[in-house]
């Protein structure tokens, strides 16, 4: 990625620099003190740090305490809407979502083939679309074929219906490995395919984000579509496990 | 560009290592970047951000793989910031606005600014369609690219005709063309075989989406 050093600096070496040193420098001065955030110390501040810092290691989470609060007294942030988007992912979106849209085409097959016809507009209907979900293929687990979606190249993930991905999804190991030796990656997962099944990994390389439909577990037959919504992972959907049955269920029983 | 993030097919990463109940953010700064970044967005109207994966991919690769990915963010975010000249690294450094300095102003969209990354309600000819037989063309841009490594110069049959999208490739400055390039994408498989030779397994296939410009007819 380096280039000649006799390259004149232009726009994309400056960039390069910056990203670099973004890095560097970006130790905090005495912002600390004043956390709890008034607009008191707007005269004085920035002028009595010490400069002596740059040999120690930064610390990244007051780097990105310094990041916030200078923008939100630059006027560009405001930490109330940072607090709310930090909610809607902590606490609103997740794979309950994602489960949702699972429970309801198990149980109604109309669904189920306009879910897989039509991601997007399947689960557009639920509300589930937004995003990071804007354009949705579902893909359906049988017998025969398993699925399994991955992003190579970075992280991408279904957001509205899944959430925002674990930390293995976006690790190296994870992204490396699901394209060139999947059943190796799934056994991990303790999720061991007979031969015969065949593997279908997805790489979600454009803007097109996908979600697993897994198989209805054996001995859900006498299940709501509320209860069967509760089983459903977000492993699942993403397709590192199957759904199974719940114990106390009854396994080709009347149930 | 050919650099670390494109990872796929690579070996020496370890084992996968799931968490157990894992919250959404382990700490609460990596909720802050989050928030941050996408609050920050509108503030690239108009200022010619380089693009966010482009400046993500930036990060040199001893590095990259160093950072966590919220790290990786906040460097990308910070970048972008810098560069455009939003805050300055005596700001950065300081949490507190340099004395004097002006506020900064939102833009307008500029007309020949990043498009955005959604399907387009246009009308553009298809090249291929499904079950055609296709080969990944073996790009290797400066800038960033969706077209990953491992496929190029393979072969794969065009499975879906996804629509018209707005090309998502940078220049080497990290700026998308302002005519967007729509095009279809497609989702196509490639037999594992193909991909990685006798170590792919025999009923394994890997699906990827791919702009009509990575492909020529095989």
């Amino acid at each position: 990625m380096d280039e000649s050093e006799g390259r004149p600096v232009d726009r994309r070496g400056f960039i390069r620099d910056a990203a670099v040193g973004a890095a560097a420098f970006a130790a905090p001065g005495k912002l600390m003190a004043d956390e709890t955030e008034s607009h008191s110390h707007s005269h004085e501040h920035g002028h009595d740090h010490d400069h002596d810092h740059q040999d120690v290691p930064p610390d990244i989470a007051l780097r990105v305490r310094a990041l916030e609060s200078v923008l939100v007294e630059k006027g560009m942030v405001d930490s109330a809407a940072l607090d709310e988007i930090v909610d809607t992912y902590e606490n609103r979106v997740g794979p309950r979502n994602g489960a949702e849209v699972v429970a309801k085409a198990w149980v109604d097959s109309a669904y189920r083939e306009r879910l897989l016809a039509d991601g997007t507009a399947a689960i557009g209907e639920l509300g589930h679309l937004g995003g990071q979900g804007e354009h949705m293929k579902v893909v359906a687990n049988t017998p025969a074929v398993h699925n399994l979606v991955v992003c190579t190249l970075c992280s991408c993930y279904p957001w509205p219906t899944l959430g925002l991905p674990p930390v293995w999804y976006k690790s190296a190991p994870f992204r490396a490995r699901a394209v060139i030796e999947p059943r190796d990656v799934l056994s991990e997962f303790g999720l061991d395919l007979p031969e015969d099944v065949e593997v279908r990994v997805w790489d979600s390389t454009a803007e097109i984000r996908y979600l697993v439909l897994p198989e209805r577990p054996a001995g859900t037959e006498g299940m709501t579509e509320e209860e069967l919504a509760e089983i459903v992972t977000r492993d699942s959907m993403i397709g590192v496990a199957r759904v199974e049955t719940p114990s106390g269920a009854n396994p080709g029983g009347d149930a | 560009m050919n650099t670390i993030h494109d990872m796929g097919g690579m070996d020496g990463f370890g084992p996968i290592e799931p968490e157990e109940n894992e919250p959404v953010f382990h700490h609460r700064w990596e909720g802050r970047v989050y928030a941050l970044t996408r609050a920050v967005g509108r503030w690239g109207r108009g200022r010619e951000w380089p693009n966010f994966r482009y400046t993500l991919e930036s990060i040199p690769p001893a590095e990259y793989l160093s950072m966590s990915y919220y790290e990786r963010w906040f460097r990308m975010m910070t970048t972008r910031l810098l560069v455009s000249g939003l805050i300055s690294e005596t700001e950065l450094e300081t949490g507190y606005p340099d004395a004097g300095a002006p506020p900064p102003e939102l833009l307008p969209a500029s007309n020949t600014g990043a498009p955005g990354a959604g399907l387009l309600d246009m009308d553009v000819p298809a090249r291929f369609g499904p079950n055609d037989r296709v080969r990944a063309r073996n790009l290797h841009p400066r800038g960033h690219t969706r077209q990953p490594r491992y496929v190029r110069g393979r072969r794969g049959t065009v499975v879906e005709d996804y629509g018209v999208y707005a090309l998502q490739d940078t220049d080497e400055d990290g700026r998308r063309p302002s005519d967007r390039r729509p095009q279809h994408v497609y989702s196509v498989r490639f037999e594992a075989r193909e991909l990685w030779g006798e170590r792919g397994g025999a009923r394994e296939a890997v699906y990827a989406d791919l702009w009509e410009d990575y492909l020529e007819p095989a």
